[in-house]
């Protein structure tokens, strides 16, 4: 196994970036990422982004983007229709197979121009599901409500993950949903999409994120703790959610096994849960200590959830942590797809 | 196995398909479904972005307005708030003049369904606008277009005032100025770009 690293990362997250195109938010980022470890696209043996034709509501959105990387000469490039996190994975099995020791990857979504709740219906099953239009929020309900009457999860305990996230999203410049509430005054908010109240439910925006990665020595000559990744697993649960058990994460769950999340202690953790349910699914899945571990320090997905780049912005918060020292060991996670469907797990540690 | 026909005529259909269907002894008097309509409509208010927006607006004053690469100094159009050769923010507009020259065409003798106004033979151009860097799309009209060529000078043709939208459809085509046709002495540079220089 080759060795690779984290070693820049930028992101911008607003609740509506309406003036700019996603190109031309994403340019700057993409400049800044590359420049923060004195490289440019020349010197990427890699690029791999995630975006989604179904926010932009065009139909090869990504190719436009492709230009703000500067891809003259041309460039080895790919991409994904999902979360950049899975398009970080694709970076590093490159890395694995040798030839190349850096790598430029991004993701970027924005969810303002349509109905983010509608579009997700589309991922659901063309025959029996999408003709229905069950909104995403309320298919998490239907998990949601079965996690609470069959005793799995509390409604205090939902109020205290919304609490945190609050709390934590302050000391995040990017944070779209940052003032703090108790959880009193949340469960005094009247429900959403019963079970659910508004601070269960992810705080929209649209953004995107850069991140450079780096193999052995040449992430040490370009960061001075490079966030090593140390583990990295992908897993899917079935499509059709009735045959699922909504009130667990199997995916999440074998994913952190085959990371190596167990063994030892972890710092803090990034998840990528957009509802305060789905977070506390993840905490169970992955199996983390929460008087050990700091969760979701940044405030997560809840305080800030930019479709097609959340994920991979859990991994750069997590590395960005392991660059500063403010912990050695961190595992970042990705989600996709309905209530949990599939899940990326990565661990990291610094030297 | 897909059966000998696969082997030996390639365009047969797969066995698999040839065979007939079983259903189930309940299905056996159901009327098969052979096509269901999903429909799918989503409503999107979208965003063109600050550099189209402002190539858009200048069109409904009948203006062409481009980008500067800050890298290379090319001069891109439409502009799209990026310069594809250095990946980098453009740094300035330009506003361009609305003639230039033929860098390639074609003669199309097939009608599109999608633009019954086309009638065939219709001639769609490269236009290389006099300033910028790189070709964008027209058509060439008031001209039998056997006798476009490459080089030859054109002038915008713009939607009558009262019919100016923040549209790229109020340039309706690009008709011959008469001028001397400019002379193109590399061909190799037609249809493409330097790259920026190391």
């Amino acid at each position: 196994m080759i060795d690779v690293a984290v070693v820049a990362f930028e992101q911008r997250q607003e609740a509506a970036i309406s003036g700019e195109s996603e190109v031309e938010f994403m340019v700057p980022l993409m400049e800044q990422a590359k420049a923060s470890v004195g490289l440019t696209q020349s010197d990427m043996g890699f690029t791999c982004s995630g975006s989604s034709d179904f926010l932009a509501g065009q139909a090869f959105s990504f190719v436009m983007t492709i230009d703000g990387t500067g891809p003259v000469p041309p460039i080895s490039e790919s991409h994904v229709e999902q979360d950049g996190a899975w398009a970080l994975y694709e970076a590093w099995v490159k890395i694995q197979c040798g030839g190349i020791d850096t790598a430029f990857v991004y993701g970027y979504g924005k969810s303002s121009p349509g109905s983010v709740r509608d579009v997700l219906a589309t991922q659901m099953d063309p025959y029996y599901v999408c003709p229905l239009w069950p909104d995403s929020y309320a298919i998490e309900a239907l998990a949601a409500r079965l996690m609470l009457e069959g005793g799995h999860v509390s409604e205090s305990r939902l109020a205290e993950i919304a609490a945190r996230s609050r709390a934590s999203a302050a000391s995040n410049p990017h944070a779209v949903r940052s003032d703090p509430k108790s959880v009193a005054e949340i469960l005094a908010e009247d429900y959403a999409v019963d079970p659910l109240r508004p601070s269960d439910l992810p705080a929209e925006a649209d953004g995107g994120c850069a991140v450079v990665l780096a193999a052995g020595d040449r992430a040490r000559e370009l960061c001075e703790r490079p966030a090593w990744i140390r583990g990295m697993d992908h897993r899917g649960d079935a499509h059709t959610l009735g045959v699922r058990d909504l009130t667990s994460s199997a995916s999440a769950r074998l994913a952190a096994h085959h990371a190596g999340v167990a063994g030892d202690k972890i710092d803090l953790a990034e998840l990528y849960g957009p509802f305060t349910t789905s977070e506390h699914l993840l905490i169970e899945a992955l199996g983390l200590d929460e008087d050990r571990t700091a969760i979701n320090p940044s405030g997560g997905a809840l305080a800030a959830h930019t479709m097609m780049a959340s994920g991979l912005i859990r991994i750069g918060e997590a590395a960005s942590r392991i660059w500063r020292g403010d912990g050695d060991r961190a595992v970042a996670h990705a989600t996709s797809g309905p209530c949990l469907q599939q899940n990326l797990v990565c661990v990291l540690e610094g030297d | 196995m897909t059966g000998e026909s696969a082997a030996t005529d390639p365009l047969a259909p797969p066995s698999g398909l040839a065979a007939p269907v079983t259903v189930p002894e309940a299905l056996a008097s159901a009327e098969p479904v052979e096509s269901v309509c999903t429909p799918i409509r989503l409503a999107y208010t979208y965003t063109p972005g600050r550099a189209l927006s402002g190539y858009l607006r200048a069109m409904g004053d009948k203006r062409i307005l481009g980008e500067r690469c800050g890298t290379t100094g090319q001069v891109f159009v439409p502009p799209r708030g990026v310069s594809p050769l250095a990946g980098t923010a453009t740094s300035d507009v330009v506003e361009l003049p609305d003639t230039g020259y033929v860098d390639s065409f074609n003669i199309t003798r097939v009608p599109i369904e999608r633009r019954p106004d086309l009638k065939p033979p219709y001639c769609s151009a490269w236009i290389v606008l006099d300033g910028a860097s790189v070709g964008f799309m027209g058509l060439v009209i008031n001209i039998a277009p056997e006798e476009v060529r490459i080089g030859m000078r054109v002038q915008a043709v713009w939607k009558p005032d009262e019919e100016l939208e923040t549209s790229a459809a109020n340039i309706l085509g690009w008709e011959p100025t008469g001028e001397p046709d400019e002379v193109i002495t590399d061909y190799e540079r037609i249809g493409r770009v330097e790259a920026a220089p190391a």
